[in-house]
Parts: C-alpha cells; sequence; structure tokens
C-alpha cells in the first residue's frame, strides 16, 4: 500500500517538474493577486497591514483552486485514471498520493514564498512566521476538500469556474481561522492557540474523510 | 476459471441498452462482442471491468459475484480501452514501467525492455513518448499484455490505429493468451486466428430492449 | 392504514400518489400560514423589548431560514437513501428539493436585510445569522450548478448527493467559525438561546408558520417531482398511456 502510495507520488513529481512552469504559475498568481491589492486600496502602512492576512489567505485559496482542475483532469483525458481504477490497489491510498503531490507543488510554494506577504505589507518578523505556521496547515486542507469537488467536476463543460463554486464555501472556516490567527498575533496579548488547534481539528477530519470522499467521487465521475 | 454473466441489464440516460443478457466464457475460450454503434458495448465492457454497475443481473468471476471480490478480481483481469494512458512527458520505458507497475505484478527494467524489444519498439526506451505516432503510442499501451500474466483480457478495439504488422503481431499474442489458458473479451472485427471450438460470438444487437415503439403509440 | 413503501418508491406509483397529495398540502399551507401570520400581526404584542411594529417580519424571517436549513438536512438524507438503495426516486426528491431549499433561504436573507434596515439601519450586517443564511444560499447554489452541469442524470443524482453530504459534514464547522470568528473569546461564551425572552404567543405565531411553510415545501416539491419523473421516463410505457389517456 505505501508502495502504490510512493509510486504515484513520485510519477506525479516527475512530471510536475517536467513541466515546471507549471509551478511558477500558481505561484505568480498568488503574487500578482496579492500586489494588486495595494495598487486598488492604497499604500496606507496600518491599512495595508491590517488587510494583510485576509489578503494572502484569500490568494492562497485561489491559487490553490487554480491548480485544483488539473488535479485528476490530465489523467482522465489520456485513461491513466481509469486504468488507476482498475488497479487491485485501494483507490482512496491512490488519491491520497495524488492530493499529497497537489500540496508538495501548489501549497508548500505558497508557504516558502508568504515572506514576500510580508515584505509587501509591511509585516513584522514574528507576523510572517506565525503566516507561514498557518499556511503550512491550513494549505492540506486546502488540497484535500478541493479534490472532492475536482473529482466531482470532472470532465465537465467549465470544470473550473465550478469547481469555484462548489467548493469556495467549503473553505470558509480554513480562511475565518487562517486569517484570524494572523490578525490575532499581531496583538500585544495575543494567543494563537485556539486557532491552532481548530485549524488542526480540521486538517484531522479532512484527512481521515477526504480520501474515502474524493474516492467515492471518481468513482461515480467514471461510472 | 470462468467469467459468467446472467440476466444483465443497463441502462445509460433515459435509455435502455440491453436486457436479459447471459453469457459464459472459460478458459482457453475468446469472446467477440458484437454490435452497432450505440448497442452498449461500451457499457458492457465497463460492466465487466466494474466500474460500472447494471441495473439488474450479475457478473460472476469464478461464480462468485465482481462486487464482493473487487480486489482479487482486479488482480485477474487486464483492460485496455481507447485511450492509452501515456504520457507525453515521460519516456517509453517510464510509462510502460508505471503502468505495469500499477497492475501490482512484479518485473525487472530487462522484462520492459524486452517486452518494448517485440513490440517493434527498440531503441525507443528513452524517447519522450510525446514524439511518438499515435501507432506507436498504442503499441506501448500493447507492450503491458506482453508482460501480464492476469487471466481474463478485457481489450475495447483493439487494433485501431495499428499498421499491418502491428495487427498480426497483436493477433499472435492474443492467441497465444489463450492457447495458454487464458480468456479474452474483444470489440473488433479483426479475426484471430484460432480454431473455430475456442471462439464465441456475442451479438448486442439482439439483446436491444424494444422500447422505443411503447412511447410512440 | 400500513403503506407499502417499496411500492411507492418506484416513480410509476409515486407520481399519481403525489398527484393526490399535493392538493391535501397547497389547503394545509394555505390554512396553516394563514393562521400563523394572523395571529403573528393581531394577537402579539405591538412591541417586542426595544422594536415596534416591524419586528413582526421576524414570522416569515425566522421560519423561512428554518426551513432553509430543514431542506438542506432533508436534501442530504434523500441523496444518502438514493447513494445506498440506489432508488431512483429518492435522487429526484433530493433534486427537487434543493431549488425550493435555496429559495426559502434567499427569503430569509432578504427579509433579513429587511429587518437589518428598519432596526439597525443598514441592509447588511455581518451578523453570524445572516452570514449563515447567505452561506446556505451558496451551498444550494453549488448543488444546483453541479447538478445541471451533468447531462447524464445518473452522474448527476449521485454526485450532487456526494457534495450535499460533504456540504453537511462541513456545515458544523462553518457554522462555528462564523459564529465564533476569535476563538479566544468565545471559549467562555455559551451561545444564547434565541428563544429566551420570547413570549409564548409569539413562538406559537413563528411555529404555526413555519409548519405552514412546510406543508408549503411538501407541496412544491411534490409538484416538481412529478414534471421530473415525466422528463426521465418520457420514453417508458406508462408515461405514453398516461398522454393517451388524456
Amino acid at each position: 500500500m505505501f508502495k502504490t502510495f510512493w509510486m504515484i507520488l513520485k510519477r506525479d513529481l516527475k512530471l510536475a517538474l517536467r513541466r515546471r512552469s507549471e509551478i511558477f504559475t500558481v505561484l505568480f498568481f498568488f503574487i500578482i493577486v496579492v500586489s494588486l491589492f495595494p495598487l486598488g486600496v492604497g499604500f496606507d502602512e496600518k491599512m495595508l497591514q491590517s488587510i494583510a492576512s485576509g489578503v494572502a489567505w484569500i490568494a492562497a485559496l485561489l491559487a490553490s483552486m487554480l491548480a485544483l482542475e488539473r488535479l485528476f483532469s490530465s489523467d482522465y483525458v489520456d485513461g491513466t485514471l481509469e486504468q488507476m481504477l482498475l488497479t487491485p490497489q485501494p483507490l482512496p491510498v491512490l488519491v491520497f498520493a495524488k492530493m499529497t503531490a497537489h500540496w508538495l507543488l501548489t501549497g508548500l510554494p505558497l508557504v516558502l514564498i508568504a515572506p514576500v506577504v510580508g515584505i509587501l505589507y509591511h509585516l513584522e518578523a514574528e507576523t510572517v512566521k506565525v503566516m507561514m505556521f498557518m499556511l503550512l496547515l491550513g494549505t492540506p486542507i486546502l488540497s484535500m476538500v478541493g479534490a472532492i469537488g475536482a473529482a466531482l467536476t470532472l470532465g465537465l463543460r467549465g470544470g473550473g469556474v465550478l469547481i469555484s463554486l462548489l467548493i469556495l464555501p467549503l473553505y470558509i472556516p480554513v480562511l475565518v481561522y487562517g486569517a484570524g490567527a494572523i490578525n490575532e498575533s499581531m496583538l500585544q496579548s495575543g494567543n494563537i492557540e485556539p486557532y491552532t488547534l481548530l485549524l488542526s481539528a480540521f486538517l484531522l477530519l479532512s484527512l481521515i474523510f477526504s480520501p474515502w470522499a474524493t474516492a467515492a467521487a471518481l468513482k461515480i465521475s467514471l461510472e | 476459471m470462468s467469467l459468467t454473466v446472467s440476466n444483465l441489464q443497463c441502462t445509460r440516460g433515459d435509455r435502455q441498452l440491453f436486457s436479459e443478457l447471459s453469457f459464459q466464457l472459460k478458459a482457453k475460450q475468446l469472446l467477440f462482442l458484437e454490435g452497432e454503434n450505440g448497442s452498449g458495448k461500451t457499457t458492457l465492457i465497463r460492466t465487466l471491468c466494474a466500474l460500472f454497475v447494471a441495473d439488474k443481473g450479475e457478473v460472476l468471476w469464478c461464480n462468485q459475484p465482481i462486487q464482493e471480490q473487487i480486489e482479487s478480481y482486479r488482480e485477474s483481469l487486464f483492460y485496455l480501452g481507447h485511450l492509452n494512458a501515456i504520457k507525453g512527458d515521460l519516456s517509453v520505458l517510464e510509462n510502460l514501467r508505471f503502468n505495469h507497475a500499477m497492475s501490482g505484478q512484479k518485473c525487472s527494467d530487462d522484462d520492459l525492455l524486452d517486452a518494448l524489444d517485440k513490440i517493434g519498439l527498440y531503441g525507443y526506451e528513452d524517447v519522450p513518448s510525446r514524439q511518438l505516432s499515435q501507432g506507436q503510442k498504442r503499441r506501448v499501451a500493447l507492450a503491458r499484455l506482453l508482460l501480464n500474466k492476469s487471466p481474463l483480457w478485457i481489450l475495447d478495439e483493439p487494433f485501431v490505429a495499428l499498421d499491418v504488422a502491428a495487427v498480426e503481431l497483436l493477433q499472435g499474442i492474443i492467441s497465444a493468451h489463450i492457447e495458454s489458458g487464458g480468456m479474452a473479451v474483444l470489440t473488433t472485427h479483426q479475426e484471430v486466428p484460432l480454431t473455430q471450438e475456442k471462439i464465441q460470438h456475442l451479438n448486442l444487437d439482439q439483446y436491444a430492449t424494444q422500447n422505443a415503439e411503447a412511447s410512440y403509440v | 392504514m400500513s403503506l407499502n413503501w417499496f411500492k411507492y418508491s418506484a416513480p410509476m406509483n409515486f407520481y399519481p400518489l403525489a398527484g393526490k397529495l399535493v392538493p391535501i398540502f397547497w389547503i394545509l399551507a394555505i390554512v396553516l400560514t394563514g393562521f400563523g401570520l394572523y395571529w403573528g400581526f393581531f394577537k402579539t404584542p405591538d412591541v417586542l423589548s426595544d422594536q415596534k411594529q416591524y419586528y413582526r417580519i421576524i414570522f416569515v424571517h425566522v421560519a423561512s431560514s428554518w426551513m432553509g436549513m430543514w431542506l438542506y438536512v432533508m436534501m442530504v438524507f434523500w441523496g444518502l437513501v438514493g447513494l445506498v438503495l440506489n432508488t431512483r426516486l429518492s435522487f429526484m426528491m433530493a433534486k427537487a428539493t434543493s431549488v425550493t431549499g435555496a429559495f426559502m433561504a434567499a427569503i430569509a436573507l432578504v427579509s433579513g436585510a429587511v429587518w437589518g434596515k428598519v432596526s439597525w439601519g443598514t441592509w447588511w450586517d455581518w451578523d453570524p445569522r445572516l452570514t449563515m443564511s447567505l452561506i446556505l444560499l451558496f451551498l444550494y447554489i453549488g448543488y444546483i450548478a453541479l447538478q445541471s452541469a451533468i447531462d447524464d442524470p445518473r452522474r448527476a443524482d449521485k454526485a450532487s448527493a456526494v457534495l450535499a453530504l460533504v456540504g453537511l459534514a462541513i456545515v458544523p464547522v462553518i457554522y462555528y467559525s462564523v459564529n465564533c470568528p476569535n476563538p479566544n473569546e468565545c471559549a467562555s461564551l455559551h451561545q444564547e438561546s434565541s428563544f429566551k425572552g420570547i413570549e409564548s404567543n409569539i413562538l406559537l405565531g413563528m411555529l404555526v408558520t413555519a409548519l405552514g411553510f412546510w406543508m408549503y415545501s411538501f407541496a412544491v416539491i411534490l409538484m416538481r417531482v412529478r414534471n421530473i419523473i415525466l422528463e426521465r421516463e418520457i420514453n417508458t410505457k406508462w408515461v405514453a398511456e398516461l398522454q393517451n389517456g388524456r
């Protein structure tokens, strides 16, 4: 079982590394969205600091969403997904490997690029650290919950826009606590522990349920 | 070892494709699946692969419903559809290695190279697959047949996009599989050289549900 | 009287049954909603705490927001029944429920906004209850969008049932995060029940109106399900006979 997981993860990473531009597309999308906000709302330092957390998270939601459409669709189009469904290996394991690859290729780079947000929005080093930590906790949830939507909309016309309609409302808790913790950390007496615990609980729940839900959705879409 | 279909009925959308379909396939037998376009060949094949659940009836593998032994059934099954499952960004060898490994059966790189050699892709192993022609991609997909040890092969239009030499090669591979005790289900018009008693024909048009007239009375 | 449920799980048998039930639900809906609103407008005090006459929009607002939530649960229920038992009729019920649910969530949203305008002086306030209605509407919209994006009815039914189920699993988390965006503050804070301090005759008006809305929902859902049945069974013998009979 672990061998299968590793095999698919390795293949997905190899494929992505041969098309590096796709990783950077997502990354630059994130940076562009983040840097457009000050141009729209003005350069006041106080205000930028107060909106930084929300902007960073919304840009992360959109960037992760952008990459979701490709999560299963390329394997669907060339028939690989059909073959995966027909292997004796349990489908949730295969799905989990693909989710992990998706997170490594889109979620993790966002975590690493977060200091740029700190520079653009005049954040303190401490706040940037919290932002990176919360992104680290929250972005896997985005990949896992999003995978369900990607599986449900597989092969449909206008799949990309449709996914966002289905999935964005489900991202609300991640947005609320992910951004809330960053705001909290800017306060003198801030205590981010409850936020961390809540997001970890949500992460755990999605770890347990989303591979199965995604597998079920894939079976329905490929029937 | 046998594949048994009893009383199968399938609906796609609001159209019933076929009903009361039954047949049995034993070791050393080949089944040709025939029928007009839209007669439900693909749906039947997907039902046999347990990708699609029929409205009524059962598919049995070794006298047991496939849904109850799904993992061991999938180990015994090799399916190849219209799509080749080839990634343009991977080399020919990488594609074959991954696709074969997914089936859970082991084999060494030498076996893989040997299979590529036999299928007529000697020297192509490190070529990125996107540079291959349609027929060559099909050959990469078919190379898996040489490695696969599953007894039941289900092949949907396997001869499409192949040139004369490859057709002959594939005919040989399929008949060797049957002779060595395997079984296969094929949708194709291509003959496979085997003695008559090993070949069955199933024409889906005979099982089509006649409900179109009812709605226009 | 014992009903044979399995007999009525076939669309062919359910169609005439639903036809008989629809007028009954319509009558109940009109009577109950009429009574509830009459009670609410004329038999309740003119002032509720610091709010004057205008608080009476509560009778529509609360009933519709309850319905928005209940119908979502009902939709998930029918989807789940469909996934487990593989009965086509339950998927059709789920599909028929979704539109009425979205309608109820929208009414809750509009009535809430109107109420907000007169009592708080603003159309919109990020009050947890209003926010939740908005998110509920989003969930319904996602469901309906997925349902209508898929051409194959079988896939559409199953996929939207899975989506609704996933939505229901996450709704409590969303609800918590909307009600308590700052966990440092609400760790000790208990959600105060909105029923507390509400006079019993106001409650009566609300409950009866809600019951009336239930009946209305049943009536329109059954009407819609009849249409879906005809649409999907168009090629069957019994629909053809139905047409000839007329």
